[in-house]
């Protein structure tokens, strides 16, 4: 007890400015809690997240078929626990790592309560309810698995394993859409935060190789490639992201070969790739600069190709420096989808506007709008942290250390 | 001191080279190294001992004149530029070591991407090598996490691990604390004495004088005076030797 009173008094207390400014950020903040608190307590109703939790969660997608979802989730679940083992059972060389270290425990705790609170907080049924705490335990369960036993997988192993991530990807598409003996959901019935996630994993993952081909393209000796890449680039990041929304549903069928955009939802979702790969590019074109001359030249001169040169010397550098950009540019690309609902697609917000559109639900604005931002906040803080804990992976500089 | 045999490694003939920006950095430039040999390049900045060295394992083009190394006839066929890289290593002012992998990758990733050797038979060699330039606890480490000494002699060892017949340093001691100079200097001393072919250009007069077969000194994009340690130093036929001379005794 001691030690915080003093440390509190050095960083709050320490002069008299410092002690009049604490004070007065203090009370600022504890006004603003406790009014949203009561708010939320006293005057919120929040019937209309608890009714509508399915809504929100996956939109329309047919009941019957809901458990495809929830196996892809459990699939999900159980490969980011596995994942997260084997990152903690293989430290970097040059650092002794903890199997489990004091900020993984605490995640821990934060997801078991989250998983206790979350369901009673929307009075799901028992049924729904322990698919939560099974996912949970899913999670804990892969996660100390891989911990434990992970040590023992040799380096052609782990690219093997990381090679479960793009598979499942494409399990996840054919769960959701159907095919392979499962029945045909058609995107219009896709929704929520399903669809939300859907769209923008999409992009993300598409719009990478084409930012960076289009980065490499515009630093190219060639010059139509570098104009070509410059022209792309000026042009789609001078456009507003609605109008190619709109552009896209109008002309996107008939750019695309047959059968890659016939649905409204793979047309938004492949505007939203090329659109973000104009921004992208741009930060990858800040890495590529940030690589001094001297290291291509030192991989040349060890007889490495151009494009071997790029590959394992100049991508790696610059990607690293990249990243933080890169990674603004996915959040904004996740909170850009709420564009789609203005062309009519039931993703997050669209969702939310036909719920309260509803007349059960008139005026109850408030407490939608506040779950989306947190759903939002949510997914955002996780991107965030993912980047974060690569960065400090991949950053040579780093001080060797426990984590 | 090996003696040198008298098969060419590298033979260049009156090389020119203009930069793009009309500047004509060699002019005529001309030199042969034979096998096993160690030759000083000295000169003035601006005297074109980088551009010229540079030109040998193809890292900057020229416009005139011939350059064969090892029997390659150095041309725009990318083929053979690939083929001469691997025969030649070069140490570079700024080590230039990839930050991004450890010391030991730094070493092995070229001989198993470009000679497709196993990894385990490669990372035994580059322990060896490492053990040679006296680093070898350092293997784990990353090249930020170095001094400067340490990160040039994990670039001479990187050179190495290719097995190149040549090795190029272009001034290897220049960004260098004073202090660590003699570390990186003993290194190409012990290299030296093997059949390695070294061209070398630096300032350092006490590694020309005792380790190198001939000194060369480069004035203006060419080469003015080629000797011996011993002559060059002391009794040099050209006026402009002795000025250079004057300056850096």
């Amino acid at each position: 007890m001691k030690p915080l009173l003093r440390r509190l008094r050095a960083e709050l207390f320490a002069t008299r400015t410092d002690t009049v400014l604490s004070l007065a950020l203090i009370s600022l903040i504890t006004l603003a809690a406790f009014g949203v608190l009561r708010w939320a307590f006293t005057q919120a109703q929040w019937a209309v997240i608890r009714v509508n939790s399915t809504l929100f969660a996956v939109g329309r997608y047919p009941v019957e078929q809901q458990w495809r979802l929830w196996l892809l989730t459990a699939l999900l679940v159980a490969a980011s626990g596995a994942t997260w083992g084997l990152l903690r059972a293989h430290p970097r060389p040059d650092r002794s790592g903890v199997l489990w270290p004091r900020n993984d425990r605490l995640a821990l705790v934060l997801l078991v309560l989250i998983a206790l609170a979350v369901p009673a907080a929307l009075g799901l049924s028992l049924a729904i309810a322990s698919r939560w705490w099974g996912l949970t335990v899913l999670l804990i369960l892969c996660r100390w698995l891989a911990g434990r036993f992970g040590a023992g997988l040799p380096a052609s192993g782990q690219r093997l394993a990381a090679l479960v991530w793009p598979a499942l990807y494409l399990v996840g598409m054919v769960l959701i859409s159907g095919g392979l003996g499962l029945v045909t959901v058609s995107p219009s019935e896709w929704g929520g935060l399903m669809l939300t996630l859907l769209a923008s994993s999409f992009a993300i993952l598409l719009c990478f190789p084409i930012g960076v081909l289009l980065a490499l393209g515009r630093r190219s000796d060639l010059p139509l490639l570098r104009w070509g890449s410059v022209l792309y680039i000026e042009f789609i990041r001078g456009a507003p992201l609605i109008t190619l929304l709109f552009l896209g549903q109008n002309i996107l069928g008939f750019l695309l070969p047959g059968g890659l955009a016939p649905e409204r939802v793979w047309r938004a979702a492949w505007v939203l790739t090329f659109f973000a790969a104009a921004y992208l590019a741009e930060a990858v074109r800040s890495g590529l600069a940030a690589v001094p001359r001297g290291q291509l030249e030192a991989a040349r001169s060890l007889g490495l190709s151009y494009p071997k040169a790029l590959q394992h010397v100049v991508l790696p550098q610059a990607l690293r420096v990249a990243l933080p950009a890169m990674v603004g540019q996915f959040i904004s690309l996740l909170q850009d989808t709420t564009l789609l609902s203005l062309i009519g697609l039931l993703e997050l917000l669209g969702t939310a506007r036909t719920v309260m559109a509803n007349p059960a639900f008139l005026g109850r604005n408030g407490e939608v709008y506040l779950t989306l931002a947190v759903l939002f906040w949510g997914c955002c803080a996780a991107l965030g942290l993912g980047s974060r804990a690569l960065e400090r992976r991949l950053d040579p500089h780093a001080v060797p250390s426990a984590t | 001191m090996s003696q040198p045999s008298s098969e060419l490694m590298i033979e260049a003939r009156a090389v020119e080279k203009w930069y793009p920006n009309g500047f004509q950095a060699l002019r005529g430039a001309s030199l042969t190294v034979r096998r096993g040999e160690v030759v000083v390049i000295m000169g003035p900045s601006g005297s074109g001992k980088s551009t010229f060295i540079r030109t040998f394992n193809a890292l900057e083009d020229f416009q005139k004149g011939s350059i064969t190394v090892d029997g390659i006839v150095l041309s725009n066929d990318l083929r053979n530029i690939d083929a001469v890289r691997r025969e030649v290593g070069m140490v570079f002012q700024q080590f230039n070591l990839f930050p991004h992998l450890s010391v030991l990758d730094n070493l092995t990733l070229a001989p198993v991407l470009v000679r497709r050797r196993p990894k385990a038979e490669v990372e035994k060699q580059a322990w060896a090598l490492l053990e040679r330039v006296g680093i070898a606890e350092q293997a784990g480490k990353y090249p930020g996490q170095l001094s400067g000494g340490q990160q040039q002699r994990v670039a001479i060892a990187r050179a190495l691990c290719m097995e190149p017949r040549i090795l190029l340093f272009d001034e290897p001691t220049s960004a260098l604390d004073p202090e660590m100079v003699r570390e990186v200097l003993e290194v190409m001393q012990n290299l030296a004495a093997d059949d390695i072919t070294m061209v070398v250009v630096t300032h350092e007069v006490k590694f020309a004088r005792h380790v190198a077969h001939r000194v060369v000194l480069m004035a203006d994009g060419e080469v003015v005076e080629e000797a011996e340690p011993e002559v060059f130093f002391t009794n040099p036929s050209h006026q402009r030797t002795r000025r250079f001379l004057d300056q850096i005794l």
